[in-house]
């Protein structure tokens, strides 16, 4: 089976430091996979990688088997491939439904007729219960919702592949739940690649685990198997100082 | 609770208040019936800011370079009607030929930056075309201007007259027809999507926009814009100095959009009249100091009232939740 997204020793060097190194790693379609790993193992860069937002010194990236590594990043995301931001990366000045609308509007065409471009996007805000907010600008909404406008932009794309980096970062705990619901709801023939820190949310999402440690695969695995895995443990808790 | 997607509808429906600056343009022509040679003045200055305006105010390119494009037009649409034909509509399509031409090469480069880079970069193309024009005086007439314009009656049908009545309409007619064009433009996806660029330019690329090629575009468009602008002034005042290709006029054609608002459509309308207005009548008061009251103005709405007269009223308006 074709992944749906892929890497061949992908490699990003910031002059000597290679943040990602050599990095081969398969996400499968349909799956709910998750990078974690300490801070500064190179996670969001990988990302970046990834997306196109940032040009790999070395190795491929293939989406759907095609070979995407010397494209641009809206190139990328017109064949399929979708993310979001750590940190939110909205229209602030807009309203919710015209960050959704422009997102829309790049998927089906910017011909498509105004009304059909606003139903769609406000459909899209329905189902993430984001449709009270609609006439809202997005910056004078508590950052909770905002996380799940991020989302919402990203799925307004239909893509094949999602990208979502920390989707629960800056979110007050009692919050989170609904961003897990909103992710436990996602098309189940789209790959999902999550990178989070918090570890609860990691193994109620994720079927598989990829551990990133300075850049490179530490190790991949089931979640058993990640979480019974001594160099898993030595990295997070640091038994050896 | 309305429903968002009818009031997201009505987001650019025209109303009523728009149709205010063209009363008042007709208006004008009736009440200042011995002064419409600065009337078009006004009108020709209005298009090339409202050009400005979606180069500056709505794709958020930032140029202290625009009079390059409404010189180009000029000189492009004056040298047209003294070596090759009188005829002043397709003059007016030379103008904006020219004006493209240099939008779309000098943006290719400009366009690859952003900042101050960028302003600089829009600064350096307009000084090298304008030394450009001041080399070339076998065809442009270097410091002496471009001198023997003849220009034909539009359509073989309205003589240009010494009162500047025909080219006052003339100015209207084609700055409404263009105001038009921008209008729908910008209500149009496109043009929205224009105003994702600005606020957000990562994201646009995120979810999929071809950023570059539509900010050449809209660059593109608006140095066409811009182009017809120097080309009306030419072919209305049948002379170009180089002062259209100056930093000056390429400096106060920003001072008077910020003056009105930008990024609002209208800011060009209302910026530019009160601006050349105070000028005048300034300028009459005052012949040596009245650049001071000039400032002074400047710095009171930098100061008060951000985002320009318009900005203001919105302000005093109170909050809405669309901006335009």
């Amino acid at each position: 089976m074709t992944a749906a997204l892929e890497t061949i020793g992908l490699t990003k060097r910031f002059g000597a430091v290679a943040v990602t190194n050599d990095v081969s790693f398969q996400l499968q379609p349909g799956a709910r996979h998750a990078l974690i790993g300490p801070n500064g193992a190179g996670k969001t860069t990988f990302v970046n990688l990834l997306s196109g937002q940032l040009p790999a010194s070395s190795g491929r990236v293939l989406l759907n088997g095609r070979d995407v590594s010397g494209i641009s990043q809206a190139a990328r995301a017109r064949l399929g491939l979708a993310r979001t931001f750590q940190i939110n990366n909205l229209f602030p000045a807009l309203t919710v439904l015209e960050n959704v609308r422009l997102a829309v509007a790049e998927h089906r065409g910017l011909r498509t007729g105004r009304r059909a471009l606003l139903e769609e996007a406000h459909d899209r805000l329905k189902a993430l219960g984001l449709d009270t907010d609609a006439l809202t600008v997005v910056r004078e909404l508590p950052y909770g919702k905002q996380r799940l406008i991020e989302i919402a932009i990203a799925l307004a794309s239909e893509p094949s592949v999602l990208l979502l980096d920390e989707p629960a970062a800056g979110v007050p705990g009692g919050e989170s739940g609904i961003i897990l619901d909103v992710i436990a709801r996602l098309p189940a023939d789209m790959a999902v690649l999550m990178i989070e820190h918090d570890m609860d949310l990691v193994f109620r999402f994720a079927t598989r685990i990829t551990v990133l440690v300075r850049g490179t695969i530490l190790v991949e695995g089931t979640p058993e198997n990640i979480a019974a895995d001594p160099r898993v443990r030595e990295v997070y808790l640091g038994t050896r100082g | 609770m309305a429903d968002p997607i009818a009031t997201a509808m009505r987001q650019h429906r025209p109303r009523v208040l728009e149709a205010l600056p063209w009363l008042a343009a007709i208006g004008g022509y009736h009440v200042f019936a011995d002064q419409l040679p600065f009337g078009s003045q006004i009108l020709i200055t209005i298009l090339f800011a409202l050009s400005l305006d979606l180069v500056l105010g709505f794709a958020g390119i930032v140029t202290l370079g625009h009079a390059a494009c409404y010189g180009a037009g000029a000189y492009a649409a004056g040298i047209y009607a003294v070596h090759i034909s009188h005829e002043p509509l397709s003059g007016l399509l030379v103008g904006a030929a020219a004006g493209a031409a240099f939008g779309a090469l000098s943006g290719l480069v400009v366009l690859r930056t952003k900042g101050l880079t960028q302003l600089m970069l829009t600064l350096a193309f307009a000084t090298l075309l304008a030394e450009a024009a001041n080399k070339a005086s076998f065809i442009t007439g270097g410091n002496d201007g471009l001198q023997g314009i003849e220009i034909d009656p539009i359509l073989g049908l309205f003589r240009f007259d010494m009162f500047g009545r025909t080219g006052y309409v003339y100015c209207l007619i084609v700055l409404f027809c263009l105001w038009l064009m921008l209008r729908v433009l910008l209500a149009s996806s496109w043009g929205q999507s224009l105003v994702g660029i600005r606020e957000n330019v990562g994201r646009m690329r995120a979810i999929g926009a071809p950023v570059n090629a539509r900010l050449l575009t809209a660059y593109t468009i608006g140095a066409a814009m811009a182009g017809v602008a120097g080309a009306l002034l030419a072919q209305t005042t049948q002379f170009v100095g180089q002062s259209v290709l100056g930093f000056e006029r390429s400096g106060e054609i920003v001072i008077m959009l910020v003056f009105g608002g930008i990024g609002r459509l209208y800011g060009a309308f209302i910026g530019v009249t009160l601006y050349m207005l105070a000028q005048d009548q300034l300028a009459k008061d005052d012949p040596i100091y009245w650049n001071f009251w000039i400032g002074l103005i400047l710095v009171l709405t930098v100061l008060f009232a951000r985002g320009g007269i318009l900005g203001l009223i919105a302000r005093l308006r109170g909050p809405k939740v669309w901006r335009s």
